[in-house]
């Protein structure tokens, strides 16, 4: 394989070699007693919604990572073994999974009954911090997760040099890798982007060739959209300037998604630019439905109702805290949670099913996309 | 003696004097004798609660042996021997061999027998349940030892003696079958239905309570199965010996008065409140009078029992001074750490010794000891050494205002974690009160009574030996977390080295290390809070 080399390489070493310098310098100072890294904080009380721009965004403060506290010991010897781990990666030219890394570091610690890592959960909250404390994001950092999502469509994508027809994929599609930054669209035919929850509905969609009925992308998430998908969606919508749809269930967990997509995760705001697509609207499932098609018998009861003293738990619960998110505070989506709440259920993309199969590709999506029929 | 109970009961009066056989059977439970289990120790304490006041009495440095050995079934042969001055020949059947004698029943003063019944009772108990004699040694410094055989007559609840004995200290010995050398002192001999256990409730346990509380007492048990048990000495002070008061006129009740006025050959009220109480001189006297509305030039004996009821009365309204409190004769805070210390060898012991404080017009005295970790075992709960008048209490411990006290102690603050109220961990409490009058719930002398100036100051002495206890444990915790702490980030130091030279791109990791660990170290303080 050819080394692998990007763009931000070069800025890329600098950032790490600048933290790399900041601890040595601090090593050397007989004025300092302690080893420290800053990083910002990537909790919601330092996460902030732009109405104007539909984003979320990480705010300016920062913790300060101290290598005398106990609680913060590991985590920096932890930062450390990543930090320099993926500055021989993009010295070298090599690209590594997340779950790479986390083996290649993964050892016991001598002397200690514990190991560096111990769980990819740990490695992977280094990854982020690193990201937030050098400014590198981790497609600059070389490193890849696992591929998650799919796509299919009347697109034509060239990665590393092959062409790649996503109309020609059959029932798979195109597994979306984590990093997508190299792609390039060579030919589009598509007139919009359908996101879709879950994959099950993709296969739906694709058995009934509503992709290629309707010159439709279609982008299935499996359940909460990966880095990479989400930065596809976004490239794909501002490159190509297609309009994006957001197909989920309806539940707080599905509206959940829309939002992310949409407006950026929590954990990631600071690379809401990247990831997030502002302009994604809400095809389905709306409480509306559920009067509109008829689906009353094919409801889920929510779960989690709070009892007597005792507050709300589960889906319940969530509700309420989706409720409370700055981004979701438009009248439109306050209506729709607000309407779940009352009616006490939630509905599922698959319960169309129970008209027909062949209803969501032939009736549904159809009517709903001639109309215009969104939440935004 | 059965025939006699039944002749007794075909008389036709309801109206009867009892016999002691009797009387002993009716009170046995009261007197500790209610099981076979319990009989053996109460025979030991009764007899080593008497050798140990013996000795300290004459200033005499303790030396206790308990020996017991088995035969038939269920019954022992118990043999206590000591080295206090030994009792006079005309002494020695009455001590032994007639209920209610004693020399410390009319004193008031701090001693650990009161009553004179213990040791005649154990004495009983034999004659009772294996129908043998006692047989008692006694010596007394140069004169020959004094060997009696000895019955108690249970309808006149006098001694018999069945055998009488001069022995000639001929080689010096003393006494003269007897495998150690004493000059002078006591051995009493007697069989007794009895079931020797080990565990909580056993002589075993007694003996080492008592060494604990006694540690200027050298004492060795003997058990059934020939395996010897040394309590060492581990003090050669005898703590200071209590003086003899007069009572308090806030603490005699109306009968006492009375008996007091029946004994005095004062010819004045106000010259036998000052003769037989303390802390009562003539202005003291005479306001007690004046309150009381009764010529204070009276003749105490012409008074009536009203009369007197009401001089009593007054005095409680007179502010009187406290009872002198050198009738107490506590253990001290050096004797209880000694005595924590070389039986339970912990890592930490902590003592505190209250000032005397008066209830009703009697002095006590609080002690607490703590002892913590070492070769103590956690076993969950607490261990309880519960003493009153330095003599163990094994039984009702949940009725005893000792452990009242150690419940109401919000342990949690010194670092003890409890389950319900109790501390938990490997800890001993010990508590002790010293006082001439203990409220025990019961005659049978097992619990003290919860009264609230007796658990209030319990309680006090324990939170001020909790406080020490509780930093103690803090700085070791805290010590500890250090250690942790170090330890773990030495560790990663050395993870960290290379990492380090690998992102800045220069630099040795072996430096870096070491710069590391010198930060490291910098930072450890063991005793940082």
């Amino acid at each position: 394989m050819p080394k692998k080399t990007f763009e931000n390489d070069e800025s890329t070493k600098e950032r790490l070699t600048r933290l790399g310098r900041k601890i040595k310098n601090q090593l050397n100072d007989p004025e300092e007693d302690n080893l420290t890294i800053e990083t910002k904080v990537r909790s919601k009380s330092n996460v902030e919604y732009d109405e104007e721009d539909g984003r979320l965004s990480l705010g300016d403060r920062y913790s300060t990572r101290k290598f005398l506290n106990i609680s913060h010991a590991r985590k920096f010897m932890q930062t450390m073994l990543v930090a320099s781990k993926t500055k021989e990666l993009v010295e070298t030219g090599r690209t590594a999974s997340i779950r790479e890394v986390y083996y290649q570091l993964k050892h016991s610690v001598p002397g200690l009954d514990e190991n560096t890592f111990e769980d990819q959960d740990e490695s992977n909250n280094v990854v982020v911090d690193i990201e937030t404390a050098t400014g590198a994001i981790r497609e600059d950092l070389h490193l890849f997760a696992e591929p998650k999502g799919r796509l299919f469509g009347p697109i034509t994508i060239d990665d590393s040099g092959d062409e790649i027809d996503c109309m020609a994929m059959g029932t798979s599609g195109l597994a979306i890798p984590s990093i997508v930054d190299h792609y390039e669209f060579v030919e589009n035919n598509a007139d919009f982007i359908l996101v879709v929850e879950t994959s099950a509905m993709v296969n739906r969609l694709v058995e009934e060739d509503f992709h290629k009925e309707h010159n439709a992308i279609l982008v299935g998430t499996g359940g909460q959209p990966s880095r990479g998908a989400r930065r596809l969606i976004n490239l794909m919508h501002n490159r190509l300037d297609l309009p994006v749809y957001v197909f989920t269930d309806g539940d707080p967990w599905g509206y959940y998604i829309y939002s992310v997509l949409k407006s950026g995760s929590m954990s990631l705001a600071f690379q809401s630019d990247r990831l997030a697509t502002p302009d994604a609207k809400l095809i389905g499932m709306t409480m509306e439905d559920i009067e509109e098609y008829d689906l009353h018998h094919v409801t889920e009861n929510l779960k989690g109702k709070p009892k007597d003293g005792g507050g709300p738990t589960k889906d319940y619960k969530r509700v309420n805290d989706v409720m409370e998110y700055e981004w979701m505070q438009n009248k439109d989506w306050q209506n729709q949670l607000e309407k779940m709440l009352d009616k006490g259920v939630r509905v599922e993309q698959q319960a169309l099913a129970s008209q027909s199969l062949e209803f969501v590709a032939k009736e549904y999506l159809p009517h709903k996309i001639e109309n215009q029929e969104f939440l935004d | 003696m059965a025939n006699g109970i039944e002749e007794q009961e075909i008389q036709e009066s309801d109206h009867r004097e009892i016999s002691v056989a009797e009387f002993f059977e009716k009170n046995k439970h009261l007197l500790g004798f209610e099981n076979a289990q319990k009989s053996i120790i109460t025979v030991v304490k009764e007899a080593v609660d008497n050798s140990l006041d013996a000795c300290e009495e004459d200033n005499i440095l303790p030396e206790i042996h308990v020996l017991v050995d088995e035969y038939g079934d269920d019954k022992c042969r118990v043999e206590i021997r000591d080295n206090a001055i030994g009792l006079s020949k005309e002494n020695i059947p009455k001590v032994f061999g007639k209920l209610l004698y004693g020399s410390k029943f009319h004193k008031l003063q701090q001693s650990r027998g009161q009553q004179g019944i213990g040791i005649s009772a154990s004495a009983m108990y034999a004659q009772l349940t294996t129908g043998e004699p006692v047989t008692v040694y006694s010596k007394q410094e140069g004169q020959p030892c004094r060997k009696f055989v000895l019955r108690i007559d249970t309808e006149t609840n006098e001694p018999e003696i069945m055998d009488e004995e001069t022995i000639t200290p001929e080689d010096d010995e003393f006494p003269g079958d007897k495998d150690y050398y004493f000059d002078h002192g006591t051995t009493i001999e007697m069989n007794i239905e009895a079931k020797y256990t080990r565990g909580h409730h056993s002589v075993r346990n007694y003996l080492k309570h008592t060494a604990i509380m006694n540690p200027y007492a050298r004492v060795v048990l003997r058990e059934p199965d020939g395996n010897k048990i040394e309590y060492p000495r581990v003090s050669k002070e005898l703590p200071e010996p209590p003086k003899e008061i007069k009572p308090h006129p806030h603490g005699v009740e109306l009968g006492v008065m009375l008996r007091m006025i029946d004994n005095s050959s004062a010819r004045t009220i106000s010259s036998f409140l000052q003769n037989e109480f303390t802390r009562v001189g003539r202005t003291s006297a005479e306001e007690i009078c004046e309150e009381a509305g009764i010529d204070d030039g009276r003749r105490p004996n012409t008074l009536t029992k009203d009369e007197v009821e009401t001089v009593l009365k007054a005095a409680q309204r007179v502010n009187l001074q406290n009872p002198p409190t050198n009738c107490l004769s506590p253990a001290g805070e050096d004797l209880i750490l000694k005595g924590l210390k070389k039986e339970l060898n912990p890592e930490f012991t902590e003592a505190v010794t209250r000032k005397p404080k008066v209830y009703k017009g009697n002095p006590f005295q609080v002690e607490v000891g703590l002892a913590w970790g070492g070769d103590i075992q956690d076993e969950g709960s607490y261990n309880e050494l519960r003493y009153a008048n330095k003599v163990p209490l094994l039984y009702k411990k949940s009725a005893c205002v000792t452990t009242k006290a150690v419940e109401t102690v919000d342990w949690a603050r010194y670092n003890i974690s409890q389950s319900g109220n109790r501390p938990q961990g490997p800890l001993y409490i010990s508590v002790h009160i010293a006082s001439v009058w203990v409220p025990f719930t019961s005659e049978g002398k097992e619990a003290v009574a919860n009264y609230d100036p007796i658990r209030k100051e319990m309680k006090l002495a324990l939170q001020e030996a909790g406080r020490k206890l509780g930093k103690y444990l803090k700085r070791k915790e805290r010590r500890k977390i250090q250690e942790k702490k170090k330890r773990k980030l030495t560790s990663y130091a050395k993870e960290m080295g290379p990492a380090i030279a690998e992102l800045a791109g220069e630099g040795d990791p072996e430096e870096f290390e070491n710069l590391i660990q010198n930060m490291v170290e910098a930072d450890y303080n063991p005793e940082q809070l």
